[in-house]
């Protein structure tokens, strides 16, 4: 069959499969970036003791493959389905778009965490005492300064782990969830045309594309201070004596 | 001048090289469909699909090397040259048959629903399925008759048939498509899958059962095929077939009976 054949009675199947991507991939990383504010202040001020769980944590995220989370929550939930009942969560993970979701909210959360604390201790001592000198609370300094100066700089980096994530939604094609991978694998079980996985791969790539755009875009805007700061100072006046 | 001399030669060397050595069989098996193939805990395959393909090769007088492929990529690893033949439950469909060659079926299949035995489904049909959450194995004649079937219900595609199991033995599905045997096999014989049971009738329709389960090659290899199926015919004619089938079945899975 030629590709573009293939592309066009599959192109349903696609686009319904990139939807389920695209709704993974945003709810897991708006999600887990929530989840990172907290933890990432815990990680810059909690005594180290107090730290000591979450810094496992995030080594156990960060240092497992997310397949091993993935099964781990979704065949290890259908182990303990008695408890889950008892508890009412089992509704919850019978699902298989909630365990997917969930396994990627875990590992993000991780690596989200740890972007954003670098982010934080980037941020120069002198803006805070500065904030604090003024008479800001502490509050209103982490609202004010603290935090959109260490977005600014974790900016790049939370991209990064976006667009890792959202490869990372492909997996979500082996507990059943027909994701954009899901539905590439369908249809070449049954066509056996290796174009669909070239078609797939084009699609991934053109959510990345327009991701970066979007996320650069977003990036020159909480930067724009500094844009202004390099642009030239304007001519000054042509003497006139 | 030279190309030709040299093609010639090529040709001669592996002509020689044929008749001198046995030939050599690589054979690909899935090795998550037991009884039929599964893999054993040191690692080696085994099941009546595998016993059937040394068996075979031994018939045949071929070196072999069965290997396991996950099972939505065994037809086109087939076509890549990876391997030779496929032996393993794969149902002679139409859809395969554009793709490769098959041998006669080495033995007859069925598909049944299966559903835990609490489950006091009585309505079997579409309908009285419709909010039900169906599994099946994705690629399988049981995922497109699922598929087909069922389609006011939830499907549920799985990689490989064991995470079916493991999905329905743990309640997140409340019945799924399996065949025939390798059910029987896992409600009566496994520990998990003592929770759940055959329901309805058998699934016969030759839509998508096909004429039974056959050995894939790739197309045009006649004699293979041909040598194959005499060797097929020779094992169940001399009583081998009958001691491999009575180390697995209770019935003879060549006729289903």
């Amino acid at each position: 069959m030629h590709p573009i054949d293939t592309l066009q009675a599959a192109w349903p199947a696609l686009m319904d499969g990139l939807w389920i991507t695209l709704q993974l991939t945003v709810f897991s990383s708006v999600l887990a970036a929530a989840l990172a504010v907290p933890l990432a202040l815990v990680r810059v001020h909690a005594p180290a003791a107090a730290q000591a769980p979450l810094r496992l944590y995030i080594s156990f995220a960060r240092g497992t493959p997310i397949l091993a989370q993935l099964f781990l929550i979704f065949y290890g939930s259908g182990q303990f389905r008695p408890l889950l009942t008892e508890w009412g969560l089992w509704s919850f993970f019978r699902d298989p778009s909630n365990c997917a979701l969930l396994a990627f909210v875990f590992n993000s959360t991780a690596y989200q965490t740890e972007i954003l604390r670098g982010g934080i201790q980037g941020v120069p001592p002198g803006e805070i005492e500065a904030a604090r000198a003024i008479g800001m609370s502490r509050v209103t300094a982490l609202r004010r300064v603290v935090l959109p100066h260490a977005y600014r700089i974790a900016w790049p980096a939370i991209g990064n782990e976006i667009i890792l994530l959202m490869k990372a939604s492909a997996l979500a094609s082996i507990v059943t969830v027909f994701d954009l991978m899901g539905q590439t694998r369908r249809i070449f079980s049954r066509s056996f045309d290796f174009s669909i996985y070239l078609w797939a791969a084009l699609l991934y790539l053109a959510i990345t594309a327009v991701f970066v755009v979007l996320w650069r875009l977003v990036e020159r805007r909480l930067s724009r201070h500094l844009a202004a700061r390099q642009a030239p100072l304007p001519a000054a006046n042509p003497r006139t004596t | 001048m030279t190309n030709l001399s040299l093609a010639a030669a090529a040709a001669a060397l592996a002509l020689f090289a044929q008749a001198a050595s046995a030939e050599t069989l690589r054979i690909a098996t899935e090795g998550a469909y037991p009884p039929f193939n599964y893999t054993e805990p040191n690692g080696q395959l085994a099941g009546f699909d595998v016993d059937i393909a040394r068996e075979l090769c031994t018939r045949l007088k071929a070196e072999c090397e069965i290997v396991a492929q996950d099972w939505d990529g065994i037809i086109p690893g087939l076509l890549a040259n990876k391997y030779d033949l496929i032996v393993a439950s794969m149902f002679i469909t139409d859809e395969r048959k554009q793709q490769v060659d098959f041998s006669e079926p080495y033995y007859r299949a069925a598909m049944t629903l299966v559903a835990p035995k609490d489950a006091g489904l009585t309505d079997l049909s579409p309908e009285g399925l419709a909010d039900k959450v169906i599994g099946a194995q994705a690629g399988a004649t049981q995922g497109d008759y699922a598929t087909a079937t069922y389609t006011q219900s939830d499907v549920r595609l799985y990689p490989a048939q064991d995470e079916v199991n493991l999905d329905l033995a743990g309640g997140r599905i409340d019945l799924q498509v399996g065949d025939m045997l390798p059910m029987v096999d896992w409600t009566m014989n496994s520990e998990d899958g003592a929770c759940c049971e055959l329901v309805g009738e058998p699934i016969t329709d030759p839509a998508f059962v096909g004429e039974g389960v056959g050995i894939a090659m790739r197309k045009g290899q006649d004699d293979l095929r041909g040598r194959i199926n005499a060797a097929l015919a020779e094992m169940r004619a001399d009583g081998a077939y009958k001691a491999l089938n009575d180390k697995y079945f209770p019935i003879d899975v060549y006729t289903l009976k």
